[in-house]
Protein backbone atom coordinates (compact mmCIF):
# COMPACT_ATOMS: atom_id res chain seq x y z
CA UNK A 1 0.00 0.00 0.00
CA UNK A 2 1.50 3.60 -0.76
CA UNK A 3 1.43 5.75 1.61
CA UNK A 4 0.17 9.68 0.72
CA UNK A 5 1.06 12.36 2.60
CA UNK A 6 -2.14 15.26 3.01
CA UNK A 7 -0.26 17.15 0.72
CA UNK A 8 0.40 14.53 -1.86
CA UNK A 9 -3.46 14.32 -2.01
CA UNK A 10 -4.41 17.39 -2.36
CA UNK A 11 -1.81 18.38 -4.72
CA UNK A 12 -3.19 15.56 -7.49
CA UNK A 13 -6.70 16.13 -7.10
CA UNK A 14 -5.76 19.96 -7.45
CA UNK A 15 -3.83 19.51 -10.95
CA UNK A 16 -5.92 17.38 -12.07
CA UNK A 17 -9.23 19.65 -11.24
CA UNK A 18 -7.43 22.11 -12.80
CA UNK A 19 -6.13 20.85 -16.16
CA UNK A 20 -8.40 20.54 -19.15
CA UNK A 21 -8.43 17.07 -20.28
CA UNK A 22 -8.74 17.88 -24.12
CA UNK A 23 -5.87 19.80 -24.21
CA UNK A 24 -3.46 18.02 -21.58
CA UNK A 25 -3.96 14.19 -22.67
CA UNK A 26 -3.57 15.19 -26.54
CA UNK A 27 -0.72 17.55 -25.87
CA UNK A 28 1.13 14.40 -23.74
CA UNK A 29 0.89 12.29 -26.41
CA UNK A 30 2.02 13.60 -28.78
CA UNK A 31 4.37 14.92 -27.22
CA UNK A 32 5.53 11.11 -26.46
CA UNK A 33 5.13 10.50 -30.39
CA UNK A 34 7.70 12.86 -31.21
CA UNK A 35 10.05 12.90 -28.47
CA UNK A 36 10.17 9.12 -28.61
CA UNK A 37 9.48 8.03 -31.80
CA UNK A 38 9.30 4.65 -31.53
CA UNK A 39 6.66 4.86 -29.15
CA UNK A 40 4.13 4.69 -32.62
CA UNK A 41 4.99 1.23 -33.44
CA UNK A 42 1.53 1.14 -31.24
CA UNK A 43 -0.49 3.26 -33.16
CA UNK A 44 -0.38 1.79 -36.40
CA UNK A 45 -3.98 2.53 -37.47
CA UNK A 46 -3.75 5.81 -36.37
CA UNK A 47 -3.07 6.99 -39.75
CA UNK A 48 -0.52 9.58 -40.62
CA UNK A 49 1.88 10.10 -37.90
CA UNK A 50 4.98 11.30 -40.24
CA UNK A 51 5.89 14.37 -38.67
CA UNK A 52 5.41 16.46 -35.24
CA UNK A 53 2.77 18.81 -37.56
CA UNK A 54 1.20 15.68 -38.60
CA UNK A 55 1.21 14.05 -35.13
CA UNK A 56 -0.07 17.49 -33.17
CA UNK A 57 -3.22 17.63 -35.98
CA UNK A 58 -4.18 13.80 -35.88
CA UNK A 59 -7.33 13.54 -34.27
CA UNK A 60 -7.21 9.71 -33.84
CA UNK A 61 -4.25 11.15 -31.69
CA UNK A 62 -6.21 13.69 -29.82
CA UNK A 63 -8.87 11.42 -29.05
CA UNK A 64 -6.75 8.75 -27.31
CA UNK A 65 -4.70 11.54 -25.47
CA UNK A 66 -7.79 12.24 -23.74
CA UNK A 67 -8.91 8.66 -23.45
CA UNK A 68 -5.25 8.51 -21.12
CA UNK A 69 -6.57 11.46 -18.97
CA UNK A 70 -9.75 9.87 -18.12
CA UNK A 71 -8.10 6.47 -17.31
CA UNK A 72 -5.62 8.66 -15.34
CA UNK A 73 -9.05 10.41 -12.91
CA UNK A 74 -9.81 7.02 -11.93
CA UNK A 75 -6.90 6.43 -10.44
CA UNK A 76 -7.25 10.01 -8.46
CA UNK A 77 -10.70 9.18 -7.74
CA UNK A 78 -9.36 6.50 -5.57
CA UNK A 79 -5.49 7.18 -4.85
CA UNK A 80 -5.36 3.77 -2.15
CA UNK A 81 -6.51 1.72 -4.43
CA UNK A 82 -4.71 2.41 -7.89
CA UNK A 83 -3.16 -1.12 -7.62
CA UNK A 84 -6.73 -2.45 -8.08
CA UNK A 85 -7.97 0.16 -9.87
CA UNK A 86 -6.02 -0.96 -12.77
CA UNK A 87 -5.22 -4.45 -12.76
CA UNK A 88 -7.38 -5.32 -15.74
CA UNK A 89 -5.67 -2.15 -17.78
CA UNK A 90 -2.29 -3.83 -16.75
CA UNK A 91 -3.85 -7.40 -18.65
CA UNK A 92 -5.03 -5.49 -21.62
CA UNK A 93 -2.01 -3.55 -21.92
CA UNK A 94 0.34 -6.95 -21.39
CA UNK A 95 -2.15 -9.46 -23.51
CA UNK A 96 -3.76 -7.00 -25.81
CA UNK A 97 -1.48 -4.57 -26.84
CA UNK A 98 1.41 -5.78 -26.14
CA UNK A 99 2.96 -2.29 -24.80
CA UNK A 100 6.52 -2.17 -23.16
CA UNK A 101 6.00 -1.17 -19.92
CA UNK A 102 9.33 0.96 -20.12
CA UNK A 103 6.74 3.24 -22.46
CA UNK A 104 5.02 3.94 -19.71
CA UNK A 105 7.61 5.54 -17.93
CA UNK A 106 8.32 7.71 -21.30
CA UNK A 107 4.50 8.92 -21.48
CA UNK A 108 4.54 10.01 -18.19
CA UNK A 109 7.75 11.68 -18.43
CA UNK A 110 5.88 13.80 -21.05
CA UNK A 111 2.36 13.87 -19.25
CA UNK A 112 5.03 15.72 -16.21
CA UNK A 113 6.68 17.82 -18.63
CA UNK A 114 3.23 19.39 -20.11
CA UNK A 115 1.95 19.89 -16.68
CA UNK A 116 5.05 21.68 -15.58
CA UNK A 117 4.36 24.01 -18.23
CA UNK A 118 0.75 24.52 -18.06
CA UNK A 119 1.57 25.62 -14.02
CA UNK A 120 4.63 27.37 -14.43
CA UNK A 121 6.06 28.57 -11.70
CA UNK A 122 3.33 27.01 -9.67
CA UNK A 123 4.72 23.56 -10.37
CA UNK A 124 7.10 23.73 -7.79
CA UNK A 125 9.70 21.41 -6.59
CA UNK A 126 7.28 19.89 -4.29
CA UNK A 127 4.64 19.61 -6.26
CA UNK A 128 6.33 17.55 -9.10
CA UNK A 129 7.98 15.07 -6.22
CA UNK A 130 4.20 14.55 -5.82
CA UNK A 131 3.20 14.28 -9.18
CA UNK A 132 6.37 12.23 -9.96
CA UNK A 133 5.21 9.80 -7.23
CA UNK A 134 1.80 9.64 -8.37
CA UNK A 135 2.51 8.66 -11.83
CA UNK A 136 4.92 6.28 -10.44
CA UNK A 137 2.54 4.43 -8.93
CA UNK A 138 0.29 4.39 -11.63
CA UNK A 139 3.44 2.54 -14.06
CA UNK A 140 4.07 0.69 -11.46
CA UNK A 141 -0.03 -0.62 -11.51
CA UNK A 142 -0.19 -0.98 -15.07
CA UNK A 143 3.27 -2.69 -15.22
CA UNK A 144 2.12 -5.25 -12.41
CA UNK A 145 -0.24 -8.27 -14.43
CA UNK A 146 2.71 -8.85 -17.07
CA UNK A 147 4.07 -12.25 -17.05
CA UNK B 1 20.63 7.90 -30.42
CA UNK B 2 22.53 10.33 -30.23
CA UNK B 3 23.48 11.03 -33.25
CA UNK B 4 22.72 15.13 -33.60
CA UNK B 5 21.36 16.03 -37.05
CA UNK B 6 22.14 19.65 -38.50
CA UNK B 7 18.45 20.45 -37.59
CA UNK B 8 18.68 19.01 -34.35
CA UNK B 9 21.98 21.67 -34.07
CA UNK B 10 20.30 24.56 -34.96
CA UNK B 11 17.47 23.68 -32.70
CA UNK B 12 19.57 23.52 -29.37
CA UNK B 13 21.81 26.82 -30.57
CA UNK B 14 18.27 29.00 -31.11
CA UNK B 15 16.59 27.61 -27.73
CA UNK B 16 20.02 27.82 -25.66
CA UNK B 17 20.25 31.69 -27.09
CA UNK B 18 16.84 32.54 -25.52
CA UNK B 19 17.63 30.43 -22.18
CA UNK B 20 21.20 31.60 -21.56
CA UNK B 21 20.42 34.94 -19.76
CA UNK B 22 18.32 32.81 -17.37
CA UNK B 23 21.26 29.82 -16.91
CA UNK B 24 22.00 30.86 -12.93
CA UNK B 25 18.15 30.41 -12.47
CA UNK B 26 17.36 27.43 -14.39
CA UNK B 27 20.47 25.67 -13.20
CA UNK B 28 19.84 25.95 -9.65
CA UNK B 29 15.83 25.33 -9.90
CA UNK B 30 17.16 22.01 -11.73
CA UNK B 31 19.56 20.49 -9.43
CA UNK B 32 17.02 21.64 -6.38
CA UNK B 33 14.83 19.92 -7.84
CA UNK B 34 16.47 16.88 -8.78
CA UNK B 35 17.57 16.21 -5.20
CA UNK B 36 13.95 16.91 -3.66
CA UNK B 37 12.39 14.73 -6.38
CA UNK B 38 14.82 12.00 -6.63
CA UNK B 39 16.47 12.07 -2.91
CA UNK B 40 19.17 9.01 -3.62
CA UNK B 41 21.26 11.88 -5.60
CA UNK B 42 21.73 13.78 -2.43
CA UNK B 43 23.81 11.07 -1.69
CA UNK B 44 26.60 13.15 -3.62
CA UNK B 45 26.44 15.76 -2.03
CA UNK B 46 26.35 14.60 2.05
CA UNK B 47 29.17 17.31 2.37
CA UNK B 48 26.67 20.05 2.31
CA UNK B 49 24.52 21.43 5.17
CA UNK B 50 21.99 22.95 3.14
CA UNK B 51 20.37 20.98 0.17
CA UNK B 52 17.23 23.39 -0.62
CA UNK B 53 16.99 25.49 -2.98
CA UNK B 54 17.79 28.48 -1.62
CA UNK B 55 20.90 27.23 -0.39
CA UNK B 56 24.10 28.80 -1.69
CA UNK B 57 25.64 25.65 -2.41
CA UNK B 58 22.69 24.56 -4.56
CA UNK B 59 23.15 28.19 -6.40
CA UNK B 60 26.76 27.37 -6.88
CA UNK B 61 26.67 24.55 -8.08
CA UNK B 62 23.55 25.58 -10.69
CA UNK B 63 26.17 27.73 -12.11
CA UNK B 64 28.66 25.26 -12.76
CA UNK B 65 26.34 22.93 -13.85
CA UNK B 66 24.79 25.57 -16.57
CA UNK B 67 28.22 26.74 -17.57
CA UNK B 68 28.91 23.28 -18.40
CA UNK B 69 25.89 23.08 -20.74
CA UNK B 70 26.92 26.08 -22.08
CA UNK B 71 30.29 24.69 -23.47
CA UNK B 72 28.54 21.90 -24.24
CA UNK B 73 26.65 23.71 -26.58
CA UNK B 74 29.37 25.53 -27.81
CA UNK B 75 31.26 22.37 -28.74
CA UNK B 76 28.24 20.73 -30.19
CA UNK B 77 30.42 19.35 -33.11
CA UNK B 78 32.47 17.73 -31.32
CA UNK B 79 30.89 16.70 -27.58
CA UNK B 80 33.23 13.64 -26.89
CA UNK B 81 36.47 15.66 -27.79
CA UNK B 82 35.48 19.32 -25.62
CA UNK B 83 34.22 17.54 -22.93
CA UNK B 84 37.10 15.27 -22.08
CA UNK B 85 38.42 17.12 -19.08
CA UNK B 86 34.80 16.89 -17.88
CA UNK B 87 34.40 13.49 -18.47
CA UNK B 88 37.78 12.96 -16.80
CA UNK B 89 36.70 14.76 -13.62
CA UNK B 90 33.62 12.98 -13.43
CA UNK B 91 34.75 9.51 -14.03
CA UNK B 92 37.76 9.90 -11.56
CA UNK B 93 36.67 12.05 -9.09
CA UNK B 94 33.36 12.78 -9.01
CA UNK B 95 32.61 8.77 -9.98
CA UNK B 96 28.93 10.31 -10.48
CA UNK B 97 26.97 7.26 -11.52
CA UNK B 98 25.90 7.88 -14.94
CA UNK B 99 22.36 6.98 -14.63
CA UNK B 100 22.11 10.34 -12.27
CA UNK B 101 22.74 12.51 -15.93
CA UNK B 102 19.61 11.24 -17.50
CA UNK B 103 17.77 12.29 -14.10
CA UNK B 104 19.44 15.35 -13.98
CA UNK B 105 18.52 16.13 -17.89
CA UNK B 106 14.81 15.72 -17.03
CA UNK B 107 14.87 17.98 -14.66
CA UNK B 108 16.48 20.58 -16.81
CA UNK B 109 13.86 19.62 -19.23
CA UNK B 110 10.77 20.13 -16.59
CA UNK B 111 12.38 23.63 -15.33
CA UNK B 112 12.86 24.65 -19.19
CA UNK B 113 9.48 23.69 -19.96
CA UNK B 114 8.03 25.71 -16.53
CA UNK B 115 9.77 28.95 -17.44
CA UNK B 116 9.17 28.89 -21.61
CA UNK B 117 5.99 27.35 -21.62
CA UNK B 118 5.35 28.31 -25.27
CA UNK B 119 8.88 27.76 -26.61
CA UNK B 120 9.50 24.60 -25.00
CA UNK B 121 7.97 22.81 -28.20
CA UNK B 122 7.55 19.09 -28.84
CA UNK B 123 10.07 19.28 -31.98
CA UNK B 124 12.94 21.60 -29.08
CA UNK B 125 11.88 19.04 -26.47
CA UNK B 126 13.45 16.51 -28.66
CA UNK B 127 16.16 17.91 -29.68
CA UNK B 128 17.18 19.21 -26.34
CA UNK B 129 16.83 15.90 -24.67
CA UNK B 130 18.93 14.11 -27.63
CA UNK B 131 21.44 17.05 -27.09
CA UNK B 132 21.58 16.45 -22.98
CA UNK B 133 21.93 12.22 -23.71
CA UNK B 134 24.72 13.15 -25.56
CA UNK B 135 26.22 14.98 -22.92
CA UNK B 136 25.50 12.62 -20.74
CA UNK B 137 27.13 10.21 -23.36
CA UNK B 138 30.26 12.59 -23.70
CA UNK B 139 30.94 12.69 -20.09
CA UNK B 140 30.49 8.99 -19.43
CA UNK B 141 33.68 8.23 -22.24
CA UNK B 142 36.30 7.87 -19.25
CA UNK B 143 34.23 5.64 -17.23
CA UNK B 144 35.90 2.38 -18.35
Amino acid sequence: MVAWTEFERATIKDIFSKIDYDVVGPAALCRCLVVYPWTQRYFGNFGNLYNAAAIMGNPLVAKHGTTILNGLERAVKDMDNIKTTYAELSVLHSEKLHVDPDNFKLLSDCLTIVVAARFGEAFTAEVQAAFQKFLAVVVSSLGRQYH
Amino acid sequence: MTTLSTKDKKVVKAFWAKVSGQGEEIGTDAVARMLRVYPQTKTYFSHWKDRSASSPDVKKHGRTVMAGVGDAVAKIDDLKGGLLNLSELHAFTLRVDPANFKILSHNLLVVMATMLPNDFTPEVHVSMDKFLAAVALALSEKYR
